[in-house]
């Protein structure tokens, strides 16, 4: 492999999208309104259609002859590198519905940096689903006003939710060797600029909505170098089934 | 010898499967078309990421090719320059609005956050006083608009930049 450290970094942002896009895709047919159905699978297309093109640019830089299916599907727990945030379960609606907004307010900034590398097949795909991206950031911080200034219940609920989350977010700006290699090289950005952005838009929307930011800074982290929660398992034995029952399967 | 042209001509009828009003043309997907090695190649670009007509696209445009006689076509999906609703053309959006599915407008506020939704005209009685039901919509290129005027509920083709 030419370059493990770039292979690395496709992966952590390809693995990110599926897993949050199966999380999404669990809500098909139990959305509370038919509209919210319709947007939640909507954007998880979005997200699995971004990954399908980011594992294809991963699998041609390890250059191992797997193809994007085999990277989604046939790999071990501990090799999969998305954040814990993505697969913590759907929750009620506040919950995925937080977990999404803390997601796209860091992805849209992340593309948005990226559509400047000179990688060209990365800044490629950020130009690409930059786009995507700003939709699914307008509708989640919607929902996270109308939420927190809602009813009492709804308040309460959004903030319970956050709470929760919280300790999830910090992990979204992990940095290792690898990302100091390819920042050195100017190739990606740094994440502390990412998280700044994040911190406004967070900000900004949870005012809105009245929700209280939380203060306790505990925080949780090991996605990224393969460590995940209990939930994992669960997910990738749904995602992996039918290519566990017959490898290498095409629909 | 076929030209490039022709080929563009004949994926005038190849229409966009989940829009079928919509030429492949119309909708703007189809870049270059060039012929090397002796194969044609037809480049093609995502709407959106994850749309599954692109997949249903690839293989008419391989089936027209074959009817009409070239068999030695492939399709080259490309990322760069990003495919934009402004690629829609102006027959496209003409026949969007018969079909009763407004065409995108041009919104230039791209901002993500605290943004108004664009104002639509209803494809049915052209008033302006619609509103926005669900940024979502049965494809990934649209959202659910009703008109407040006819109440007619319609499609929006979202404004991509």
């Amino acid at each position: 492999m030419q370059d493990p450290a770039l292979f690395e970094y496709v992966l952590r942002l390809s693995d990110d999208s599926l897993i949050l896009g199966q999380r999404l895709g669990e809500w098909c047919g139990h959305g509370p309104i038919l509209e919210e159905d319709i947007a939640l699978t909507n954007i998880s297309l979005d997200l699995i259609g971004q990954a399908i093109s980011l594992y294809d640019f991963a699998a041609e830089l390890e250059g191992a002859g797997r193809n994007h299916d085999q990277l989604a599907y046939l790999r071990f727990e501990n090799e999969y590198k998305n954040v814990l945030l993505v697969e913590q379960p759907n929750g009620d609606f506040a919950m995925t519905i937080l977990r999404q907004f803390f997601f796209d307010a860091f992805r849209l900034p992340l593309y948005e940096a990226l559509m400047q590398s000179p990688v060209e097949q990365l800044a490629a795909i950020a130009a690409k689903s930059v786009k995507e991206t700003r939709y699914h950031l307008k509708h989640t911080s919607e929902w996270v006003i109308r939420m927190g200034d809602g009813t009492d219940e709804s308040h309460q609920r959004a903030q319970a939710a956050i709470d929760h989350l919280w300790r999830y977010t910090n992990e979204l700006f992990y940095e290792d060797a690898h990302d100091r290699t390819l920042q050195a090289a100017g190739l990606v950005p740094k994440m502390a600029a990412i998280q700044t952005k994040w911190t406004d838009t967070v900000t900004a929307v949870l005012n809105e909505a009245t929700l209280a930011i939380p203060t306790n800074n505990w925080k949780f982290e090991g996605g990224r170098e393969g460590r995940h929660s209990e939930h994992m398992g669960y997910i990738l034995s749904d995602l992996q089934y039918m290519q566990r029952a017959y490898p290498n399967m095409e629909w | 010898m076929v030209t490039a042209v022709e080929i563009r001509q004949f994926l005038q009828e190849v229409s966009d499967p989940e829009i079928p009003v919509l030429t492949i043309i119309d909708l703007g997907v189809v870049q270059e078309i060039y012929l090397q090695d002796e194969t044609w190649t037809v480049e093609l670009t995502p709407t959106y990421s994850g749309c599954p007509a692109m997949q249903q696209i690839e293989a008419d445009i391989l089936v027209k090719l074959q009817e009409k006689g070239i068999s030695n076509a492939k399709v080259k999906h490309i990322l760069s320059p990003a495919w934009t609703t402004d690629w829609i053309s102006e027959e496209g959006r003409q026949k969007l609005r018969l079909y009763g599915i407004a065409p995108p407008v041009n919104e230039p506020d791209k901002s993500a956050l605290f943004s108004e939704p664009p104002r639509v005209a209803c494809p049915k009685c052209n008033s302006k006083d619609t509103r926005m039901v669900s940024l979502f919509g049965s494809t990934a290129c649209k959202a659910q608009y009703q008109c407040n005027q006819c109440l007619e509920p319609f499609d929006y083709f979202k404004c991509l930049k």
